[in-house]
């Protein structure tokens, strides 16, 4: 059999999800199910004086009302919902159970939950539960926050919960931008941002008629860590929860979460015996569902006379929003270690500052806290090449770390080691696909014709993190988990393969990518390898799909799980064969003894003897089934090079990205075709940050466009196609060299699309613009500064 | 009231709230659950199907507004012998689908689109496509999905 690792194998998973068979969430059904209506605060801070649920309860085919306080007096939850990164030991975490009691904390806290027989009803009768609010002063923007006049959570007598600082070495930090020549200074907002899956979230729990046992379905990405999160804040025990993420459509990291919804759904439906649902209404999930993104950045860059990088200071304000949910204040620590991005920095400071406000939580989001950090790096890198004069390109050249050329197992300036890279050879593939000198002739060229569309070409080279994660480097940050992830690879007695995978997929193919990895390496057909997943009473050992750690952690421990059966098979070949186990050679599925070519056993034949165990070596148990949990050493580091190019109309403001090229390396390749659809997906979340989306808050705290009419979610008239590229430098954190690509595009676009911006405008003298980069504030940047030019020249 | 259609060819019939969406009685009446809900302001595009032969949004109409239609949902676009529409096929050749969620309206829409206009440019693929949302793929490879279809057509 030839090798399918590498090729582009059409995707199992396709013609399910074509015709409608896919089950998600929404589509399973049981008998005698109810529906949860949940009522939701519609203030951001406020005591509840009083909960008038009579109408309600009297509706047709409502089943029961609950008010927040009468759930909390049921005794439904042993905890509060978990926060399980509490990133310093000071940290503020104030109490967050399913519904709010007292006081609510941000527009959309559930104060009570209606049960009724459909889901029309159940929405019905939670608009007929009356609330009386007592409003309270509001923090409605990290700027409040940080003023500190008004408290989000008055308990606290603060809003700042942490303060987390990683300086290497602090005197050399000071020396650094005391000895420079040129410092630039960087300040961005990362907006928040919705993070829109387009299956909007949903939970169905089914009480087992007998024994006490709860199945609940939901549309997570972590079914495995949902369990045991459940577990220990409702207090029901594990082995009597099974979790199932069916069909899931996208994540994104919103679903990556321990949310009220699904700890209602259990805990009710345990109370009552009944089966207990909820579906997310698109325009509730801008206050069910947590939101990405979230910071102000201080950004610092000290260089020498050649702009030769000497230091980088970055401070962020994080905003956590109304409270700590699972991994909120880990998401910009995640970053944290990429604020010196590809370059070689002999000095490193970072500092976050983590605050509470009365709105939506913030977690998790395509690149969480990389995308923030690789934004900054690469804008201040912009800011530095006007500074010293020389291209975009060359300030890139002059500092990545190994003078550009490949490397291994490199410490950099934030205390990490680089698994591997080679990012001039990558850099140079960007600018030939660009074609970047006849960009940039044409840039000059509608310069000097003062054309109404000017041109813009923007360049980054990022980093990222992923591979999530060495467990011992987690227990350094203080996360409360571990990072392995569990393969199990059973030869069945027909010569079938199954594959249970602990990590759980919500369209990253899982089911193809590990037949492939599977089938290479047991020279069995694709076709007969079956991949279970997504199911804890299937695969009862994983930590689920987050961070890019699919492949580069749990399809490495499916292909040692592989490795493990080969050896095993090896010795019952030469058992059988009469053999040395080293006289054996295992191609394409076979074990054949050296020199005697028409002497072998098919693998399939030994699973067969290894089932039936009539025949095999003394003392070996039967069956070929293994199980590997890997534990990878380090963490995998992707890069890549973008290039945005965009037309800046100077009439109306508006940009158009008319091209865009990435040139990606993620180490060797599984599946070109679904490498290649991440990069795409990803560069448009980071586009769209760029230029379209933006969660808006008004003075109050009310989310001011929390449906798809008002929130730009792009559709396919606002982005190019992509060009796309790749090098291969494979990583040495895994035995396959693969590295993870599900973030990375979103971790190269933003600074690419917004630095291209900056450079169409720079003859005005704008040297920044902030995101969502809309015509109204490009077209008010350009006369601002235009009338101050006009005016005497920026006095 | 009772509603009566015929969806995929059948003749169905429910009875439902005067209120009730289309895309609700085809989802929760027929269990018909291909065709999906992805917003409540008919911005998505992810419960397209096809009345009458035309592409619809099937969450801005009432089921009773559809009484006595020809309704085709994404369970009616293969063959009875589990061949794909081309439609569907092209998606699965160009990797045009990834979390699959928005995918059956993106079909229903796609195939609507070739029948108006059998040999689009990408620009042209691009527009008639503007109502449907997709957060997986970035759009590249449905339009090529969609492109490949017309080239076979």
């Amino acid at each position: 059999m030839t090798a399918v690792m590498g090729t582009p194998m059409k995707r199992k998973e396709d013609p399910k999800l074509l015709t409608g068979e896919g089950k998600f969430v929404d589509d399973i059904h049981v008998h005698g199910e109810l529906w949860m209506g949940m009522v939701r605060s519609t203030m951001a801070h406020a005591k509840i004086n009083a909960i008038d649920t009579a109408e309600a309860a009297g509706m047709p085919g409502v089943h029961s009302v609950f008010t927040g306080t009468q759930l909390q007096e049921m005794g439904l939850w042993a905890a509060p919902l978990p926060c399980a990164w509490p990133v310093t030991e000071d940290m503020l975490n104030p109490p967050h159970f399913p519904t709010a009691s007292e006081v609510v904390h941000h527009v959309g806290d559930i104060v009570a939950v209606v049960l009724a027989d459909s889901r029309y009803r159940a929405a019905d009768a939670a608009e007929m539960v009356v609330v009386d609010y007592e409003p309270l002063p509001a923090v409605a923007s990290i700027e409040d926050a940080i003023a500190g006049e008004k408290l989000a959570h008055a308990g606290l007598g603060t809003n700042k919960a942490f303060h987390w600082p990683l300086i290497p070495d602090p005197d050399a930090l000071e020396a650094a931008f005391a000895n420079a020549t040129h410092v630039v200074k960087g300040e961005f907002v990362q907006q928040r941002l919705i993070p829109a899956a387009m299956e909007p979230r949903g939970v169905l729990a089914i009480p087992s008629p007998a024994g006490g046992d709860i199945t609940l379905y939901t549309s997570t990405q972590v079914p495995h860590i949902l369990k045991v999160m459940l577990a220990a804040t409702t207090g029901i025990s594990e082995s009597k929860l099974r979790i199932i993420a069916p069909a899931v459509g996208g994540g994104f990291g919103a679903k990556l979460n321990v949310n009220p919804d699904e700890s209602l759904a259990v805990t009710l439906a345990n109370k009552l015996s009944r089966p207990v649902r909820w579906t997310e209404t698109r325009s509730e999930a801008a206050f069910s569902t947590h939101q990405g993104r979230g910071q102000k950045q201080t950004m610092e860059i000290a260089a020498d006379e050649n702009g030769k990088i000497l230091g980088v200071r970055a401070h962020i304000d994080a905003d956590m929003g109304a409270y700590m949910m699972l991994i909120t204040p880990g998401v910009p620590l995640l970053g944290s270690f990429l604020y010196t991005g590809v370059y070689d920095v002999p000095a490193f400071g970072f500092t976050c500052d983590g605050y509470f406000t009365n709105l939506t939580p913030t977690d998790a989001y395509r690149g969480a806290g990389r995308p923030e950090a690789s934004y900054a790096i690469e804008r201040v890198m912009d800011m530095l090449s006007y500074e010293v004069g020389v291209t975009p390109e060359e300030i890139r050249r002059r500092n990545y770390l190994a003078g550009g050329g490949e490397f291994e197992n490199l410490e950099v300036a934030s205390t990490l080691v680089f698994d591997s890279g080679n990012y001039s050879p990558n850099l140079d593939m960007a600018l030939d696909m660009a074609k970047m000198a006849e960009l940039r002739a044409e840039q000059q060229r509608r310069r000097d014709a003062g054309d109404k569309k000017q041109l813009g070409i923007g360049l980054c080279t990022y980093v990222e993190i992923c591979g999530l994660a060495p467990s011992r480097a987690l227990a350094g940050l203080n996360y409360g988990a571990g990072g392995w992830e569990a393969g199990t690879v059973r030869l069945l007695p027909t010569g079938k393969v199954e594959v249970v995978s602990g990590s759980t997929p919500h369209g990253q193919g899982h089911e193809t990518a590990w037949s492939q990895i599977v089938a290479d390496k047991l020279g069995i057909d694709p076709a007969d390898i079956t991949v279970l997943h997504s199911d804890t009473a299937i695969s009862p050992l994983g930590m689920d799909t987050y961070g890019s750690r699919s492949l580069a952690v749990g399809g490495v421990a499916i292909a040692m799980a592989c490795d493990k059966v080969i050896d095993k098979a090896r010795l019952i070949a030469a058992h059988q064969l009469e053999a040395n186990p080293d006289d054996l050679d295992f191609e394409a599925g076979r074990f054949g003894v050296k020199g005697s070519p028409d002497k072998g056993l098919l693998i399939q034949e030994i699973a067969f003897g290894a089932f039936t165990a009539h025949n095999l070596p003394d003392g070996m148990e039967p069956n070929l089934n293994e199980q590997m949990i890997f534990d990878p050493p380090n963490f995998a580091f992707p890069f890549g090079t973008h290039v945005a190019v965009v037309e800046v109309d100077e009439d109306t403001g508006e940009t158009e990205l008319i091209d865009y090229i990435a040139i990606d390396d993620c180490g060797n390749h599984v599946n070109p075709l679904i490498i290649e659809g991440q990069v795409h997906g990803g560069i448009v979340q980071g586009v769209a940050q760029a230029l379209y989306e933006g969660a808006e808050y008004d003075a109050e705290g009310n989310c001011k466009n929390p449906s798809l009419m008002d929130y730009l979610v792009p559709s396919p008239t606002e982005v190019p196609n992509i060009q796309t590229g790749y090098t291969y430098t494979p990583s040495t954190s895994n035995p396959l060299g693969v590295k993870g690509v599900g973030e990375a595009g979103t971790i190269g676009s933003a600074a690419a699309v917004i630095n291209a911006i900056c450079d169409a405008l720079r003859p005005h003298g704008i040297t920044d613009m902030s995101m969502p980069a809309t015509p109204m504030k490009v077209w008010k940047a350009i006369n601002s500064a235009d009338s101050t030019a006009n005016n005497g020249g920026g006095q | 009231m009772q509603v009566e259609t015929t969806v995929n060819g059948k003749a169905m019939s429910a009875d439902v709230e005067p209120r009730t969406l289309l895309v609700h009685y085809l989802r929760d009446e027929l269990e018909l659950t291909g065709t999906n809900v992805g917003c409540d302001t008919s911005s998505c595009g992810a419960c397209t199907v096809h009345i009458d032969g035309e592409s619809v949004k099937s969450c801005t109409m009432l089921a009773a507004q559809a009484r006595g239609a020809e309704i085709t949902t994404i369970e009616g676009m293969a063959s009875a012998d589990g061949t794909l529409h081309p439609m569907q096929a092209a998606f699965m050749e160009c990797h045009g689908l990834q979390c699959g969620y928005c995918t059956p309206g993106m079909v229903m829409a796609a195939s609507s689109l070739l029948k108006e206009n059998p040999n689009p440019t990408e620009q042209e693929v691009r527009e008639g496509l503007e109502g449907n949302l997709c957060r997986c793929t970035g759009y590249h490879n449905i339009v090529k999905s969609v492109l490949t279809a017309a080239g076979g057509a």
